[in-house]
């Protein structure tokens, strides 16, 4: 699928340009179209070459992040491959990333996300048993945030019909009890969960999506990758969410560029150290893991476009990480 | 004589001169036309620091060394690559220095995983050999959703195969990683034919702690401080390496290809602290543990004490693969049912019966127990030894209660008896496959320790333990509590606790006293005066 912005503009223009021509000028708007679909297959050529833990870089990546234990066996993997170039075709996504899984008790979660015009707002995550038969997520809204957190305790079961039922006493001023009913689906705490792990522990590196004046974040199609000695700092990375922390000193800005550093950066993270920088496989991939979310890896090839996270495992956040650093 | 010159001559000669001088003139205006225009073209660009003149000149010798066909043709390319040739010499001023990254060290270091020494050939087709089958391993693994990478494994290979040459194994297995904040480690289980020689090594170390302390003891009785006479509770002694929690040795890598190092045996102080405590692995093995209450050890201990937790919760296998061996009774009265050997007759169970009950799995590594060891020891016994031997030491009045043996479930136990622990199920199983289910192999997690998985099919199986090395804490783990402060001592009637007199009473009572005295000198002054008068 292409660039959807772009693919928009060249069409505006065109038929902007077909109409005041009346249909006399045939031959130039003939040309016209055969640019259009030169400029398409460039732009096909440009988009499936910079891929980040996309359906398209799957082969390789997934060997990449394997030094935290969890893989995905080759019949998921085949199946990966198939499902989620339908899911593209059908949501008409840009690109779809495979989020991970949430293990649960009985069964497992795969969880996929596509992604549209504006990568960090237009989201949308799905769910599947078997790698096949994908059902949309709902968006994770403050309110059923607050329910979840009130409510959902203890493991994912695995069956996204089940609810969590919690009762909460409420003491009001004049020693009255207001008892508190709250109740939250599994499939809603999945939303809820992949949500609060995309905010609290999603990694890009630095200069790999960029803010185009319109305000929408894309990727950088000539971000060549950090390099290694960018890559040994936890100043490079980022957090790939709404950014939060404003900086207010102009000497630190002045080595900032706006397109890049819209982003919170990963050194800013509380408690220190809650970030773990090794290099893998024979010390050529540089791994980030999350300590607060146990089970996420973040990959990146130094000198390399490619660069990707993923999060298998239970969807608990580690809130023993004071005890434990 | 230039007098007597002729006058026709003079002139001659004079318009020689002139026309000469002339010449000279003409000539001298060339030169200097041609000395102008020389200047001119050797003036420096000053965009680029080089001149028409020397231009030329190289391009001239170029063409004279070349001697290109048509060379009025290619004079525009030959100027354009002298020009160009100039620009490539003035760039590299800099060299790039070679830096050995950290990728280049380490690559030199696994080259050496890849030397084959071709004299072992043979003899390894013939003999068995300890090292496991980690292709065949990996490729279940790859079945089941674990694992880390094939190229990983396959340099894990090598490197365990260096350390089965390098000592002497009996039996070799990959135990796993686990993931630590600054490096991980890899954990090889080897059991080695040389199990006395670490003991010792322990003795002599003792020894020598024992040596340095009188030397400390002659300083202080100069001093004469009061010597405490607490004596801590004794410790609970480890097990002998080759049973119980020391039944295996570890070794221990950062990367495959570095030297292995052997991990220390554990002490049950250490896994009953090590169960109280939660700490994430830094990467380096003597790091210390900073913790409440205090582990008694490195980081490489606390390693060893959580390798021996997770294995006894953790290893299992298909029930009926091992067969306990009965020994004969020991003296005190206990059958010790620590070891098993493999079932040549086992035949292997289907997976898709594997997958479903968990009482086709047994647990084959000894439970700990709380004291931290797996067979229990009786202490009291022992301070009663030791209370004979030292004649000092008063007998106690009571004899201490008998402490209640600790009883653990015994070897080969199904794993449909373990406990549910924070309202979990401790295994989640599953096959590997759904879509082709005839060739799939029955995969069993963890939910007590994330990270332990094994697998089965027909007749193999493993274990193998990819994680951070802690357990399941459920919802939050709580330190535990400093102790209560001990109270006060109850007084008994030979002693009891008396207030301190305050500045007044001290005062009255002094008053007091001094008055008794004068009356008792007023009265001896009487007595005298009495005496004297008579």
């Amino acid at each position: 699928m292409f660039n959807t912005s772009l693919v928009s503009r060249i069409t505006h223009t065109l038929t902007r340009f077909v109409d005041i021509s009346n249909h006399r000028r045939s031959v130039q708007t003939r040309l016209c179209w055969l640019l259009y679909i030169h400029v398409l297959q460039f732009e096909e050529i440009r988009v499936t070459r910079v891929k980040k833990m996309d359906s398209q870089t799957l082969y390789f990546s997934l060997e990449l992040v394997a030094g935290s234990g969890h893989i995905l066996n080759i019949e998921q993997r085949t199946a990966l491959q198939t499902s989620l170039m339908i899911l593209r075709k059908n949501y008409k996504f840009g690109r779809v990333l495979f989020w991970g899984k949430i293990l649960g008790l009985k069964e497992d979660y795969f969880i996929a996300q596509g992604r549209g015009e504006d990568e960090l707002k237009d989201k949308k995550n799905l769910y599947s048993f078997n790698c096949m038969d994908w059902f949309l997520l709902p968006p994770a809204t403050n309110c059923l945030i607050n329910e979840v957190s009130k409510a959902a305790r203890g493991r994912f079961i695995g069956d996204p019909s089940h609810v969590y039922e919690r009762v909460l006493r409420i003491h009001l001023e004049e020693d009255e009890e207001h008892e508190e009913v709250v109740k939250v689906s599994e499939e809603n705490r999945l939303a809820v969960t992949i949500h609060w792990i995309d905010e609290e522990a999603s990694v890009v590196p630095r200069g790999a999506f960029i803010k185009n004046p319109h305000g929408i974040v894309q990727m950088n199609r000539s971000f060549c990758g950090l390099s290694d000695s960018e890559a040994r700092k936890l100043d490079s990375f980022l957090h790939f969410r709404e950014p939060r922390n404003q900086k207010e000193s102009i000497l630190g800005m002045c080595e900032l560029n706006q397109t890049i550093d819209f982003l919170d950066v990963l050194s800013d993270d509380i408690p220190k150290g809650s970030w773990s920088l090794q290099f893998e496989c024979a010390r050529k991939v540089c791994v980030l893991r999350s300590l607060l979310w146990l089970g996420l890896t973040f990959y990146h090839v130094p000198v390399t476009p490619h660069s990707g996270y993923i999060y298998i495992g239970n969807g608990y956040r580690n809130l023993d990480l004071n005890f434990m650093l | 004589m230039t007098d007597t010159k002729d006058p026709s001559q003079e002139t001659m000669e004079g318009e020689a001169a002139e026309e000469e001088e002339e010449e000279e003139e003409g000539k001298s205006e060339v030169m200097q036309s041609a000395a102008t225009l020389k200047a001119f073209l050797m003036k420096n660009s000053t965009k680029t620091n080089m001149n028409v003149y020397d231009h030329l000149t190289q391009l001239l010798m170029k063409v004279m060394d070349e001697q290109p066909n048509d060379a009025v043709d290619v004079i525009e390319d030959l100027s354009h690559d002298v020009k160009r040739s100039l620009y490539v010499d003035k760039q590299s001023t800099l060299q790039d220095v070679p830096q050995a990254t950290a990728a280049e060290q380490l690559a030199e270091q696994q080259r050496l995983l890849f030397s084959h020494t071709g004299d072992t050939v043979e003899e390894e087709e013939e003999e068995e050999t300890p090292l496991p089958n980690i292709s065949e391993i990996g490729f279940f693994l790859e079945h089941a959703g674990v694992g880390l990478g094939r190229e990983e494994l396959q340099r894990i290979y090598l490197a365990l195969k260096q350390l089965v040459e390098s000592q002497e194994l009996v039996r070799c297995r990959l135990w796993g990683k686990i993931l630590g904040v600054e490096s991980s480690y890899i954990v090889a289980e080897v059991e080695s034919k040389e199990l006395e020689e670490e003991e010792e090594e322990d003795g002599e170390r003792e020894e020598e702690e024992g040596v340095a302390e009188p030397e400390e003891g002659e300083v202080s009785q100069r001093d004469q401080l009061p010597q405490s006479t607490y004596k801590p509770p004794p410790a609970v002694p480890k097990e002998i390496v080759g049973t119980g929690a020391n039944k295996f040795l570890y070794y221990v890598c950062k990367e495959p290809g570095l030297p292995w190092v052997k991990l220390p045996s554990v002490t049950p102080a250490q896994i009953t602290v090590a169960r109280q405590i939660r700490k994430f692995f830094t990467g380096k093995m003597d790091a210390p543990i900073e913790s409440y209450p205090p582990f008694p050890g490195n980081e490489a201990n606390y390693l060893r004490a959580q390798i021996a937790r997770i294995a006894a919760g953790t290893h299992v296998s298909p029930q009926g693969f091992f067969l306990i061996m009965e020994e004969e009774d020991d003296e005190e009265g206990e059958a010790t049912q620590d070891s098993y050997d493999v079932n040549n007759d086992f035949e292997g169970i289907p997976p898709t019966e594997m997958a479903e009950s968990l009482s086709t799995w047994v647990h084959h590594v000894q439970h700990v127990l709380p004291q931290g060891r797996c067979t229990w020891l009786n202490l009291a016994l022992k301070a009663k030894e030791e209370a004979d031997e030292d004649e000092e030491v008063e007998e106690p009045d009571e004899e201490p209660d008998e402490p209640e043996p600790e009883v653990g479930p015994p070897l080969l136990t199904p794993l449909s008896q373990d406990a549910e622990v924070f309202n979990t199920p401790p295994w989640t199983s599953k096959l590997s496959s759904i879509l082709t289910s005839q060739h799939a192999a029955a995969v069993l997690r963890s939910n007590l320790w994330p990270g332990a998985f094994a697998y089965a099919c027909g007749k193999k199986f493993e274990n193998i333990y990819v994680g951070w090395g802690l357990k399941n804490a459920g919802d939050g783990y709580s330190p535990p509590v400093p102790p209560v402060p001990q109270k006060e001592y109850v007084g008994d009637e030979e002693i009891t606790e008396a207030k301190d007199p305050s500045a007044e009473e001290e005062r009255a009572l002094q008053e007091a006293l001094a008055a008794q005295e004068e009356d008792l000198e007023d009265s001896e002054d009487e007595e005298e005066s009495d005496e004297a008068d008579y």
